[in-house]
């Protein structure tokens, strides 16, 4: 067993409002530099919507992810060694600035420059690349709240799961229906961006999992950017480099949440460490589509075992880090609970962000449905839900609903239970009935409870220490480093040459 | 016109000062950027802002470039051979045509290269001073080299009978220019903007050139960095 630890996410997608902060939070501190403009680390798309790039889940045009070949093989879809050699001078599958959005700002020297007239000055939009005057026609929420459905929400790669009835509803007036989809880089375990560069310079931390480009290393091969099927590698058309999430490492290894993660205003993001056997990795990646997700979860190794703990000393992880493992609260999410899905786990990367889907519509659509005693109809409102259940299942589920709907039926089992205690309109005995149906007992519909509604920032935010410092020290004795290390030079002051 | 005195001046500083110079600043320069300006080597690829006359640019000049250069290595280590493959008249004229068309390739290729540039205003927002001084080098060396192939025959040849051995003295540091000095002044035209080329390497985008997918092709399909020494280090 070489065990592994790996920061892990978990975004609670029926607490998200849609508001962006997370994504102005991280653009403020991250991508405001010429080149950047354009990339959004962190974005939130409306679903059912196209997302950011256009389309990114079509992996028929942008071939991310891995596929498996003929002989069971797994292989990139994209740029495998083969076709990194022969289409080394122009990649037929990268997307450009068309598939983002050209970025702009404002003349905002017009206002105040304007001369004296009968009109009021306007600050017309430039264009961030050339300058020039622009009339925008897209940008990176432009399906908004389904905005512009027609054109951006009914091309939703994932409605190609549902029955052409199935799309009209979803769509007609008074029955339609949206969630917020926020998204990061997935820090997967299989990355594709990582295997795709042909000159080694994506690399994971060994000690967190962080998935990282080095700038130094980067050649603008641009395999990367087709070869991450969440699209969430960018390239700096500035100085020829790609980029992607940090995970914000500088705050981390200072015991600080990520940006995104602090400014959460619906307070939906979880994070802390999942240890997971590394030799495991390429028997899981290969599994058949429908035993992905519980090949992942099982490859995630519990923190609290003893032979898990002897195993993960013996691999080299601190003792602080298992301990930090054990209260992580993605490790409840993802593996106590199973509430928390990953994302296109057809993609076979293996993302550590997971997902709480969304309980849609709300309740109290359905009159009837409260307070119904027989069995068969406790949980109608899943099934009946305006979003239907192949829509989420295409996201959550590679297509299969199983794990989707029992986290669904657990999460609507709390829901009336701690309706039953608060505000007392359904009987105690339906809600118990629910909870038992669901498969979650009383103890832990309170935890679910406690962790989604009242988490305090310790609660969601558990950060390990990264000993970062330490493993340094050992590169490096810090007296000699003193000595050597010069006074306000970022080389040592050497004698001659 | 020019005096005998004049022309030899000349043709050392061209043809001995020249190369040595370019060679050593090639040489110099290229690892001293490395060093100091690792983050510089990029291929600058601008197929983010333009994705479709990309391709008609890129794939011709690159394959028909790189084609050309192999033939001028394989002309420079092995001439004997080269000589000999040229003796059948069949033989050369294969050789001769499949470089005319990996010229006219290149040529093409650039030309479009040049026109994409033009035409985006976004891609003219990259494009700096330096990358118009090396087109236009560029270019020179691609229209003479094609000039050459159709009026200078047969230049596989006399590539490898006269300027081989030129350049082998070169190499062996005694320079020996009189193989080359009967040459046409359009052959010299394309040594001398080879020979700035070599000179401006370093200073220029041309540095991808060194950038080959070395390790991927055997290297282990994922890639983790560690902090100092760990314990145990198994698989990926």
């Amino acid at each position: 067993m070489d065990v592994r630890s790996q920061i892990s996410m978990v975004f609670h997608l029926d607490k998200c409002i849609g508001c962006h902060t997370c994504s102005i939070a991280c653009k403020n501190i991250w991508t405001d530099r010429k080149g950047s403009e354009y990339m959004w680390w962190n974005n939130v798309e409306t679903k059912p919507g196209t997302g950011f790039p256009t389309r990114w889940e079509d992996q028929e045009t942008y071939r991310g992810g891995w596929l498996k070949d003929e002989n069971g093989k797994l292989k990139l879809r994209a740029m495998d060694k083969k076709r990194t050699l022969f289409n080394m001078f122009h990649n037929p599958s990268q997307p450009s600035i068309d598939d983002y959005y050209e970025p702009w700002t404002y003349k905002y020297d017009e206002l105040f420059n304007a001369p004296e007239g009968d009109d009021q000055p306007t600050a017309r939009p430039i264009s961030m690349i050339t300058g020039d005057y622009m009339d925008i026609k897209a940008g990176p929420n432009w399906d908004d709240d389904l905005s512009g459905s027609p054109v951006y929400a009914e091309n939703d790669p994932n409605l190609e799961s549902l029955t052409p009835e199935q799309r009209e509803q979803l769509f007609a007036i008074e029955r339609m229906v949206m969630f917020y989809f926020p998204r990061i880089c997935n820090h997967c375990l299989n990355p594709s961006c990582v295997a795709s560069c042909p000159s080694g310079a994506l690399y994971k931390r060994g000690e967190d999992g962080i998935v990282l480009v080095d700038q130094n290393r980067c050649r603008a091969w641009r395999a990367c950017i087709s070869a991450c099927p969440y699209k969430k590698t960018y390239y700096n058309w500035h100085t020829g480099k790609s980029e992607k999430c940090i995970l914000c490492f500088p705050r981390l290894e200072t015991g600080q949440a990520p940006a995104c993660f602090h400014s959460c205003v619906g307070r939906i993001r979880y994070l802390g460490v999942l240890l997971y056997d590394a030799d495991k990795l390429e028997e899981v990646a290969n599994l058949p589509q429908d035993q992905l997700i519980q090949g992942q979860r099982d490859m995630i190794l519990n923190p609290h075992d003893p032979e898990v703990i002897a195993a993960a000393r013996k691999s080299g992880v601190h003792d602080s880090v298992i301990e930090s493992a054990q209260k992580s609260p993605v490790y409840k999410f993802v593996k106590e609970w199973g509430i928390a899905l990953p994302p296109h786990i057809e993609y076979r990367t293996l993302p550590m962000l997971f997902y709480v889907p969304p309980l849609l519509p709300v309740m109290s659509t359905h009159t009837d449905g409260l307070t119904q005693n027989t069995s068969e109809k406790l949980f109608h409102s899943i099934d009946e839900a305006r979003v239907p259940m192949e829509f989420l299942a295409s996201i959550f589920g590679a297509g299969d609903q199983s794990f989707l709907r029992t986290g669904l039926r657990k999460q609507m089992a709390i829901r009336m239970y701690r309706r039953a205690i608060t505000v007392g309109d359904i009987e105690m005995k339906v809600a118990e009935q629910m909870l038992a149906e669901s498969g979650c007992s009383k103890d832990e519909a309170d935890a679910i409870y406690k962790m989604t509604a009242l988490c305090t920032f310790d609660d969601r935010f558990v950060i390990p220490p990264m000993h970062r410092e330490e493993a340094l020290e050992m590169l490096k004795e810090p007296h000699e480093h003193k000595q050597e290390a010069g006074f306000g030079f970022r080389t040592g002051p050497k004698r001659g040459l | 016109m020019f005096s005998d005195e004049f022309l030899g001046d000349f043709n050392n500083l061209m043809f001995v000062v020249l190369p040595y110079l370019s060679f050593v600043v090639f040489l110099l320069m290229t690892i001293q950027r490395y060093r100091t300006q690792t983050f510089t080597y990029s291929s600058l690829s601008s197929q983010f802002l333009e994705n479709k006359h990309h391709f008609w640019g890129m794939v011709p000049f690159h394959y028909g470039v790189l084609a050309i250069i192999v033939g001028h290595v394989v002309g420079f280590l092995i001439p004997g051979s080269v000589i000999a493959w040229n003796s059948q008249p069949l033989r050369l004229y294969i050789l001769e045509i499949s470089a005319l068309v990996c010229g006219i390739l290149t040529v093409v290729g650039f030309v479009n290269v040049i026109v994409r540039r033009f035409r985006s205003k976004k891609i003219m927002t990259v494009t700096t001073t330096a990358d118009w001084i090396l087109y236009a080098i560029l270019l020179l060396q691609f229209l003479s080299g094609v000039y050459i192939a159709v009026f200078e025959r047969w230049g596989s040849s006399w590539y490898a009978s006269n300027a081989a051995p030129y350049l082998w003295s070169l190499l062996k540091l005694s320079p020996d220019t009189s193989f080359i000095v009967a040459l046409p002044a359009m052959v010299k035209l394309h040594m001398v903007s080879a020979f700035a080329l070599i000179a401006l390497f370093p200073f220029t985008r041309l540095v991808h050139i060194l950038v080959i997918p070395n390790p991927y092709f055997w290297r282990r399909t994922q890639v983790v960095r560690w902090v100092g020494p760990r314990r145990k280090r198994i698989g990926h």
